[in-house]
């Protein structure tokens, strides 16, 4: 990774400065283009009064200048094709190359083109809602919601819809999240309008039900629960749970991010939740891509499914395929209870497919091991490393466990230098500082593609960093040293923007007022 | 393993499991082989018809154009593509730089002060900006012109049920007159019909009233027509798609999202920022997180964490490759073949163009047997166009029956000469087909 050596980069009206690698802007000359389409000169078609007089400084660059710059950009980058990347909660499993390969099948599709010119698409989608029903123990599914937090944000509309058709909407206003919930549950929640109460977690780490029924009330629309949790355990009273919000007669939202742990093992849908979504990103293999993309599938209850985004694929009875609203013999059908749309048709497809192909390679039987599989590796990595750093909550972990470095903090190095001293191992970090109710916190998630040497040498790797803090904590502050770039100053970054490059530090761009 | 761990089975480590639930039979078939799984998947491809089988005319937000070949060689790199949300920014140089040159570019184009990250789509992204707006200026009515493209509008009412906004839709010629007490007044242009809109008045009436200007898109027509950042918009969104990401049927796509400098505290979404290492080193690192829902819950601009930065970073290289002139070239192919195959068509018997102004890239087509009917009687011939009417749904002011036809630069004439001559003969018009 660190084969790109820092090197003075001149910087157009800033004199020069030390980078990895120069941007695009300042590797550019006027007059380099490249010849992916056919040159047209004229403007003339568009009237005067609209034509662009603003400058468009665009880079000009040769082809082989932005293949080689983005092969080193490329290379500065650690990914799960590069090594293991555990990172709790975010299920950085190894994404199959299968998966690209038949998505790209559907690559040159509009989703605007009529459903007599996209069977193929439709026969998948069909068959991958009734597959994820049945993974969850749900009725029904959207695939529209680009990612996690679009689909909580979906199902909470639905709430909203479905507690309206109640006439309960203008008295339920809250929604109530655990204290170790994903930072998008109380985003989503508000986004919908709604209050946020949270209700803290008990000792085991476990909601604490005495806590949930004190906040539970006629104003509450709805419950939103990851299991398991981002502690990584099982809720071990999660039907209680359920029973007790559904008796004030709110919903419970699953959070799927940590689905993986249940595949083939148990299903939300039998445990007393509404919904669920799944980020097929982490759970179904498909690649993260730098941030995104993903897709965020919602999985629902019989009761729910007036409420689901519009349109729903209809299958006839001859095999063939249609959406409800938008059949070409007539015109497009009321939109009834649904919420509407939240992203058109069958949302990120592209990503879809993929999960789609993963579910297919898996099976009933691959899928059952696959939660099994990545269970056992958390157990196993926990076993390895439990005598060496304090574990958060001494309980049979499932795919992911959260360690605290509490006594290294005490010896004088914190989680973040553990975080960086394993990059310099070799790996990446795990997820830092979250759960937010555990000091120090290091959330581990191995995930089930790892092997076990892989597993062993991670540890081994956190141990070395474990024992060097004992020697000489004040040693990793530095870290890392091995990786492209050391530590950054994000607190300068923040407090004076540089969020775009300036051809020159005085120019202002262009502004309209 | 589970020697070490000290169990005797894999099963005693799910005891906190109800008895009940466990080990479900899941009934989704037995597994695959690689070779069986692509054949599989190739079986039902063919069931679709691609794009490029027939003449095309499908566009909007979304379009087919053509992708230069090292794209997706260079993004589709497993570093960018396997890698998680950039956390540590020691080992994730090449997706900040991309992202931060992505802002840049995009930037550029719109000629606006900021850029942020990617949204997921256009739509999350017109619905978004309309949140944005009501947190600037604490008004909650939203006023949308009718030429926005109708998925943007309909994601946008689906998120306004939740921050119970009060959403109205006139004709972009009304909207200045709804300025009074509005949050911002949203514009698209070139529209979805393709006409071109002054967006001047509308801005000047917004910022007259207290309001924002928010101005929908479309990256193409930037590089050719005045930018929003000159034209008076307050924050400007739009699809990133046509900027080399496949189509895709729909998705993964890129939400642009951008503001004048002045809200970027409002703004959601991740920043790549630039800034230095320990060694004095350039680096970048996400910033401004304190917009975000991981550090600030409940009180975050949005909830969005996935986003689209693999399509972010499609654009950016995309933007590299064409080059100002690239783009200029390509834009400026499917103006012009628009324009030569709108004459063709409004020459037809029964046939005329109805866009209220000046078009950019695609137009609209009336005729005497309707839209609906048009479309399907293409359809039949092999012709893919969009009809108007698919525009509407209950609730929605139901409005023209026209077809509508997008050119880009792999529209050929081959592909216009037969929508000319279907559209002809369709609508009974050969003689004037004969006479041209």
């Amino acid at each position: 990774m660190s084969a790109i050596r820092r090197q003075p980069v001149p910087d157009v009206g800033a004199g020069e400065v030390k980078a990895l690698e120069p941007l695009l802007f300042e590797l550019a000359r006027a007059g380099r283009n490249g010849h992916h389409v056919r040159h047209e000169p004229h403007d003339d078609l568009i009237p005067r009064e609209y034509r662009r007089t603003t400058p468009l400084r665009l880079p000009e660059l040769t082809e082989p200048q932005v293949v080689r710059h983005y092969t080193h950009l490329a290379q500065l980058n650690y990914s799960v094709d590069t090594g293991m990347y555990p990172l709790g909660s975010c299920t950085m499993k190894y994404n199959p190359k299968v998966n690209d390969r038949t998505a790209a099948l559907f690559a040159d599709l509009h989703p605007r083109q009529s459903y007599r010119t996209t069977q193929g698409v439709l026969a998948l989608a069909y068959e991958l809602e009734r597959m994820l029903a049945k993974i969850t123990g749900m009725d029904f599914v959207t695939l529209q919601p680009a990612a996690g937090a679009q689909s909580e944000l979906t199902a909470l509309l639905m709430f909203k819809a479905y507690h309206a058709k109640r006439g309960e909407a203008a008295q339920r206003r809250r929604i109530i999240v655990p204290d170790s919930a994903h930072g998008t549950n109380p985003a989503s929640a508000a986004m919908c309008g709604y209050e946020v109460t949270t209700v803290k977690s008990d000792p085991r780490g476990n909601v604490d039900l005495t806590a949930l029924r004190a906040a539970l009330g006629p104003d509450v629309a709805g419950f939103m629960l990851t299991n398991p949790n981002t502690l990584g355990l099982f809720e071990e009273r999660v039907r209680e749970v359920c029973d007790a919000v559904h008796a004030a007669g709110g919903l419970v939202y699953g959070d799927g991010a940590n689905m993986n742990a249940l595949l083939g093992v148990a299903r939300p849908g039998d445990l007393g939740f509404d919904c669920v979504h799944i980020n097929v990103h982490k759970t179904f293999s498909t690649p993260h891509g730098a941030g995104g993309p993903g897709a965020g599938p919602l999985c629902v209850k019989a009761h729910l499914r007036p409420f689901l985004p519009k349109p729903w694929i209809v299958r006839e009875a001859d095999g063939s395929y249609h959406y409800d609203t938008a059949r070409e013999d007539r015109p497009p059908d009321p939109v009834g209870d649904s919420i509407g749309s939240i992203k058109q048709r069958l949302g990120n497809f592209g990503v879809l497919a993929r999960a789609y192909t993963y579910l297919k390679t898996l099976g009933d039987e691959g899928l059952a091991e696959t939660g099994r599989d990545a269970v056992l590796a958390a157990n196993y990595l926990l076993a390895l490393l439990r005598d060496r750093y304090d574990v958060a909550y001494d309980r049979t972990p499932m795919h992911e466990f959260v360690l605290s470095a509490a006594k290294q903090k005490k010896q004088g190095s914190s989680a973040l230098d553990i975080s960086k001293a394993l990059l310099d191992e070799g790996f990446h970090s795990p997820t830092v500082y979250f759960p937010l109710i555990v000091s120090e916190a290091l959330m581990i998630e191995p995930t089930e593609t790892e092997t076990k040497e892989t597993l062993d040498a991670f540890a081994a790797a956190l141990i070395r960093i474990a024992e060097r803090i004992e020697r000489d904590p004040a040693s990793v502050h530095e870290a890392p040293t091995k990786t492209p770039l050391r530590r950054l100053d994000e607190v300068g970054a923040a407090r004076r923007p540089v969020l775009r490059y300036r051809p020159t530090l005085n120019e202002r761009g262009v502004r309209g007022r | 393993m589970l020697a070490r761990i000290g169990v005797k089975s894999v099963d005693d480590l799910f005891a906190a499991i109800p008895k009940d639930a466990r080990d479900p039979k899941l009934g989704i078939g037995p597994g695959m082989s690689e070779m069986e799984v692509q054949a599989h998947l190739e079986s039902l491809a063919r069931m679709d018809r691609d794009a490029s089988s027939g003449p095309f005319f499908i566009g909007g937000p979304i379009q087919r154009r053509y992708i230069p070949a090292a794209l997706p060689v260079l993004a589709l790199r497993g570093e960018f593509l396997t890698a998680y949300t950039p956390y540590q920014p020691e080992v994730s140089q090449g997706t900040l730089q991309a992202v931060f040159e992505y802002q840049s570019l995009m930037a550029e184009l719109l000629a606006m002060d900021v850029v942020n990250s990617s949204m997921y789509d256009g739509a999350s992204a017109t619905a978004e900006a309309a949140l944005m707006a009501v947190r600037l200026t604490g008004r909650k009515r939203v006023v949308v012109a009718e030429g926005v493209d109708f998925t943007f509008r309909r994601t946008l009412k689906t998120y306004a049920r939740g921050a119970e906004l009060d959403i109205v839709e006139v004709p972009a010629g009304e909207l200045a007159q709804h300025a009074g007490g509005a949050a911002c007044l949203m514009v698209q242009h070139p529209d979805a019909f393709g006409t071109l809109v002054d967006v001047r008045r509308i801005a000047d009436a917004a910022h007259a009233a207290g309001a924002l200007c928010v101005q929908v898109t479309e990256p193409h027509a930037c590089a050719l027509l005045e930018p929003p950042g000159a034209l008076g918009a307050d924050i400007v969104v739009g699809e990133g798609q046509p900027l080399g990401i496949p189509m895709s049927y729909g998705g993964p796509h890129l939400g642009i999202f951008a503001c004048r400098e002045a809200f970027v505290r409002q703004m959601p979404g991740r920043i790549a920022g630039q800034t230095v290492d320990a060694d004095g080193t350039r680096g970048f690192v996400n910033t401004l997180q304190t917009r975000e829902q991981h550090i600030r819950r409940e009180k975050a601009t949005s909830n969005i964490c996935t986003n689209e930065a693999l399509a972010a970073i499609h654009a950016a290289i995309y933007l590299a490759l064409l080059g100002p002139e690239g783009l200029r070239s390509a834009a400026r192919a499917g103006v012009s073949r628009a324009h030569a195959l709108a004459k063709r068509l409004g020459a037809l018997r029964g046939c005329r163009i109805a866009n209220d102004g000046p078009f950019f890239d695609r137009f609209t087509v009336r005729s005497e047997i309707g839209g609906w009917d048009l479309r399907l009687a293409l359809l039949d011939r092999g012709i893919q166009v969009e009809a108007t009417a698919s525009h509407y749904v209950e609730g929605e002011r139901r409005g023209r029956d026209d077809v509508i036809v997008q050119c880009t630069e792999l529209t050929s004439e081959s592909d216009a000469d037969a929508l000319v001559d279907a559209v002809a003969e369709i609508t009974g018009s050969r003689q004037a087909v004969a006479a041209r």
